[in-house]
């Protein structure tokens, strides 16, 4: 058994009287350390003035170099999700919280070692690749435990976790900045002691989490739950194995489903600050746009807990139809909104907008769970997350090449959006399409009864709980 | 007796946790809306 017995999956099984409302600050010590991704950008500025301390020197990495980081970590993050969800199926949460906390910080460590020595490849290997496979593992480390814990709300109990991913960058972002301040001197910038700090905090942070984390026992229900006997129209009662699922079309309609919704919103999320700035001349200062893109992040975050919750009542399949309509209606109004020079209406379309963006996120894993079943829906979930590795290329080069054709072109800065608002509204709209062409899985997918049962049989045996 | 204990000590440990995770997040939340405000000043 070894030293890393601790990690296994049977020392996770929850005795009697376990709260299953533990389960979810675990994974929220895990999502809010690695929602520290979305604040990367506060050593950007930093990291290009590493020599030159007051401005950048010739030999100081630039910009765009420096932006290839987060890309890099978001693939890796689609890529190892899709590839070790199996691993983190079988092989319980705890073992897969404490890897996503040894590869996230030691990403943090790595990165530290490559300020220090000048490497940009080191930062790229360290957050980008070791960083982007703690971002995988951990992202999707928690969502079968919260569905299994949660079976009468499995929306919430996600949402709730995913929704730490979104708030990782209120705590990450002052914090890193308060780092750099300690650390930096006249004659040094502070970004390799605060990605040492950070790595540290973190790595404790995301042990709290494993250390917590339970699965429920082999037969365990909330208390007054009855799950339903047979499927309901879009719900199974079935199970489908990972390898299956991805043969299914439904698999590949929520993949676009999930990546369209991603698109439309995360190019819109890099370019708040810009875009509302250049919409409204002398109106929003560049102090002002930096409070839109915070309050953007707030609703991103408000949004993966109230739409998830919301899923629950309405079902995923109306909650996405929702995100659609709505969010095309919206995109559409944009440019009449900066049109008439209203700034409120501005905010307003765009922190809805913002809210289904993360919706979109925290939906999926109970959408991914009623279409699949619970069995491997965290596999499952692995594999879909290469929808936003890729909407994460396509949202920001359609954003910012379209704004660039324009201004090219001779449109007015304050116009220049306009079209890309359509564009995106146009995304939505097919992806209404691939929503309403979701069906229940054939019953050819599904597991059959004798292999549902020895793949239980397979967790009841090594899940009795520990003294027991 | 000892169920109401137990019960207890799992009740401090839920709120222990959510602590945990609450606090900061919290403070993140007050940063980032004290920030938003100049939006709309």
């Amino acid at each position: 058994m070894g030293a890393l017995s601790f990690l296994d999956r049977q020392h996770t099984v929850a005795e009697p009287g376990f709260s299953r409302w533990m389960v979810p600050p675990a994974a929220l010590c895990i999502h809010l350390c690695i929602g520290q991704a979305y604040a990367l950008s506060v050593f950007n500025l930093p990291m290009t003035k590493l020599i030159g301390i007051t401005q950048s020197a010739p030999d100081d990495w630039k910009l765009t170099d420096l932006g290839w980081i987060f890309s890099i970590a978001i693939v890796f993050l689609g890529l190892s999700a899709a590839v070790f969800g199996r691993w983190v199926e079988e092989g319980g949460p705890r073992r897969a919280m404490f890897t996503a906390g040894l590869c996230w910080s030691g990403g943090f460590l790595l990165s530290a070692v490559g300020v220090y020595s000048h490497s940009l490849w080191l930062i790229y290997f360290g957050y980008g690749v070791l960083g982007g496979c703690g971002l995988g593992l951990g992202y999707i480390s928690p969502v079968s435990t919260l569905i299994k814990w949660f079976p009468d709300r499995p929306g919430m109990a996600t949402g709730m976790a995913i929704m730490g991913f979104g708030g990782g960058a209120f705590i990450a972002s002052p914090l890193s900045v308060w780092l750099m301040q300690k650390f930096s001197t006249p004659t040094h910038v502070g970004v390799a002691e605060a990605f040492i700090a950070l790595g540290v905090i973190y790595f404790c942070f995301m042990m709290v989490g494993a250390a917590i984390v339970r699965i429920p026992a082999p037969g365990w229900k909330p208390e007054g739950y009855t799950p339903p006997a047979v499927s309901q129209k879009l719900i199974t009662t079935k199970h489908v194995y990972v390898y299956d699922a991805i043969k299914t079309p439904q698999f590949w309609l929520i993949w676009c489903v999930l990546c369209l919704n991603v698109t439309a919103g995360i190019g819109v999320l890099g370019q708040a600050s810009a875009m509302s700035q250049e919409m409204f001349p002398g109106h929003v200062t560049a102090l002002a746009a930096a409070g839109f893109v915070g309050l953007l992040s707030l609703f991103n975050m408000l949004g993966r807990f109230f739409w998830a919750s919301i899923s629950d009542v309405i079902g995923r399949k109306n909650t996405y139809f929702c995100f659609f309509v709505l969010g095309t209606v919206l995109y559409i109004a944009v440019p009449w909104t900066g049109a008439t020079g209203s700034v409120a209406l501005f905010v307003l379309c765009f922190v809805i907008i913002m809210s289904m963006y993360g919706g979109g996120f925290a939906t999926v894993p109970a959408y991914l769970k009623d279409m699949f079943g619970t069995r491997y829906v965290g596999a499952i979930h692995g594999v879909l997350l290469t929808a936003w590795s890729a909407a994460g290329v396509f949202g920001p080069v359609l954003v910012n090449y379209i704004r660039q054709y324009q201004i090219d072109h001779g449109v007015a800065k304050a116009q220049a959006y306009n079209t890309t608002m359509y564009i995106m509204a146009g995304l939505l709209v097919i992806g209404f399409v691939c929503n309403f062409l979701i069906t229940a899985v054939h019953e050819r997918y599904h597991m059959r009864d004798h292999e549902t049962e020895e793949a239980e049989a397979d967790v009841a045996a090594i899940g009795k709980p520990v003294g027991a | 007796m000892q169920t109401t204990n137990q019960d207890s000590s799992m009740k401090l440990k839920v709120a222990l946790a959510w602590g945990f995770v609450g606090i900061p997040l919290l403070w993140g939340v007050l940063q980032t809306i004290d920030n938003a405000m100049k939006l709309f000043k």
